[in-house]
């Protein structure tokens, strides 16, 4: 049975929230620089020149993207014949999120009793972190650092059925239409159809991973993908908001059956600070 | 692009209009949720706020921490939208700039009209760029609350788009109806 150190691990995960933080992927970048020249919006393209700027000046400067470093959702897909040693997975991770903040001076944005005091934990743990058990002997670990203005703009709606293919449509368009400027347009939209609530809801925030633009390998999903795109194009809104072509770079649909009385769907939105690394242990 | 100083005057403002490009350079103060509760709790009980904010300019950010040398972290903007609770009575008592991102509630439109003050959008997500135009940082009111706590930030050339002008315009209402269409008509030039 193959070894993997606990202690691997939490310096994985430390590095890889501050790469996140500080290095766009290269998808996101391109998809940027494509829409910079098709934008309509003179205003538009000064924003997203200024954003192809600042991403610039975060890679060369280590200094991370957004202000908001986010909360760090951590993917963990375990191979069942590797054997983790020294101690266990999950305070690994916790320690290599505390670790990756203070050592790259990312801001530390997790507060305790969400409903009352609300006080800072000061290291930004705990992460969210979502665990797959998956053939193999190796550990992938994904760090996507999350803002909270983006997140803020998710939604979930449990369709009836009867609602159908334009059901879930309206529902994704009108709720780009609502966030409008608020979660830092143009955007990764991700969608979850089908499931529970709660599986709708992780699949919409895995398909933000999906390199930016790559249709869902079912036909049928990938135009709807299309479809759902043209519309919220369609919308005016803009980057950041100010009106202007380029309201989403892409969106990004996962399904999986359901229950006969239901369609869920999700939507987790994603800023065009679209951050998230991976590393394979 | 047009260069103004904050705190801003009655006549800049008064000429500011939504969708102005504008390079702040002066003082501005930081305040995102936490402060902004503070502070108006500190108000409604009779008590003098730590920092005189009439006529200021109030920039809705905390930043991530300063690397040594540094004077500041990221330092973009936050969603304005959760200060809508607060803003009316801080523009009421004499607040006259805000800058943030995203939309505003009918009050705090209403309050900018009223009382001749305005919004302005910094671009989310750039908080590297935006870091560049400040200048100097300093704590001068709840340190406790880390990120949270309310700076004063000496800017210079901080780029910023006027949202919403004293005369009742706003830029995310303009600019979204000029380039809305009817999907369809994007046939071929989606990305």
């Amino acid at each position: 049975m193959r070894e993997i150190s606990v202690t691997d691990i939490a310096n994985t995960v430390a590095r890889l929230c501050q790469e996140a933080n500080f290095d766009l992927g290269a998808d996101v970048l391109d998809s940027l620089k494509q829409a910079r020249g098709k934008e309509e919006s003179p205003l538009g393209q000064q924003v997203l020149d200024q954003i192809l700027e600042n991403d610039s000046i975060a890679t060369n400067e280590r200094i991370p993207i957004c202000q908001d470093c986010g909360t760090a959702v951590v993917f963990l897909e375990v191979g069942q014949d590797a054997h983790i040693i020294g101690g266990d997975l999950y305070t690994a991770v916790q320690e290599g999120v505390r670790q990756g903040y203070k050592e790259g001076y990312l801001r530390k944005s997790i507060v305790g009793q969400p409903f009352s005091a609300r006080v800072n934990t000061k290291d930004n743990t705990p992460a969210m972190i979502h665990l797959d058990m998956v053939p193999g002997n190796r550990l992938k670990i994904t760090v996507m650092p999350k803002g909270g203005g983006s997140e803020n703009m998710s939604r979930l709606h449990m369709l009836t059925p009867a609602k159908g293919r334009q059901g879930v449509i309206d529902f994704v368009v009108n709720s780009v239409a609502e966030a409008g400027s608020n979660p830092c347009p143009p955007l990764i939209v991700g969608v979850g159809i089908g499931g529970m609530a709660d599986k709708a809801m992780i699949l919409a925030k895995k398909a933000l991973l999906r390199r930016v633009g790559e249709p869902n390998p079912d036909p049928e999903v990938a135009e709807l993908e299309r479809e759902i795109l043209e519309h919220v194009n369609s919308l005016g809104i803009g980057p950041e908001g100010f009106g202007g072509r380029t309201t989403a770079l892409a969106v990004h649909a996962e399904v999986f059956p359901t229950h006969i009385a239901m369609l869920p769907v999700a939507v987790n939105l994603q800023c065009h600070a679209a951050r998230h690394k991976e590393a394979v242990l | 692009m047009q260069k103004i100083t904050s705190p801003i005057s009655a006549d800049v403002i008064e000429d500011l209009l939504a969708g102005d490009q504008v390079l702040i350079s002066g003082v501005i103060f930081t305040a995102r949720d936490a402060a902004h509760k503070r502070l108006t709790e500190a108000l409604d009980r009779g008590e003098e706020p730590p920092f005189d904010f009439r006529g200021q300019t109030i920039y809705y950010m905390g930043p991530s921490p300063a690397k040594p040398g540094q004077v500041i972290g990221a330092a973009g903007p936050t969603t304005s939208g959760r200060m809508d609770t607060y803003s009316p009575g801080l523009i009421a008592s004499g607040l006259k700039g805000m800058i943030g991102k995203g939309s505003r509630s009918p009050e705090v439109k209403q309050a900018i009209e009223k009382h001749k003050a305005v919004y302005f959008a910094a671009i989310g997500g750039a908080g590297a760029l935006i870091a560049r135009s400040i200048k100097k940082a300093e704590v001068v009111a709840y340190e406790d609350l880390g990120a949270e706590a309310i700076m004063r930030l000496e800017v210079e050339d901080f780029p910023a788009t006027v949202v919403n002008d004293a005369r009742g315009g706003d830029l995310y209402e303009e600019g979204m109806a000029k380039y809305r269409r009817k999907a369809g008509e994007t046939k071929g030039d989606e990305l």
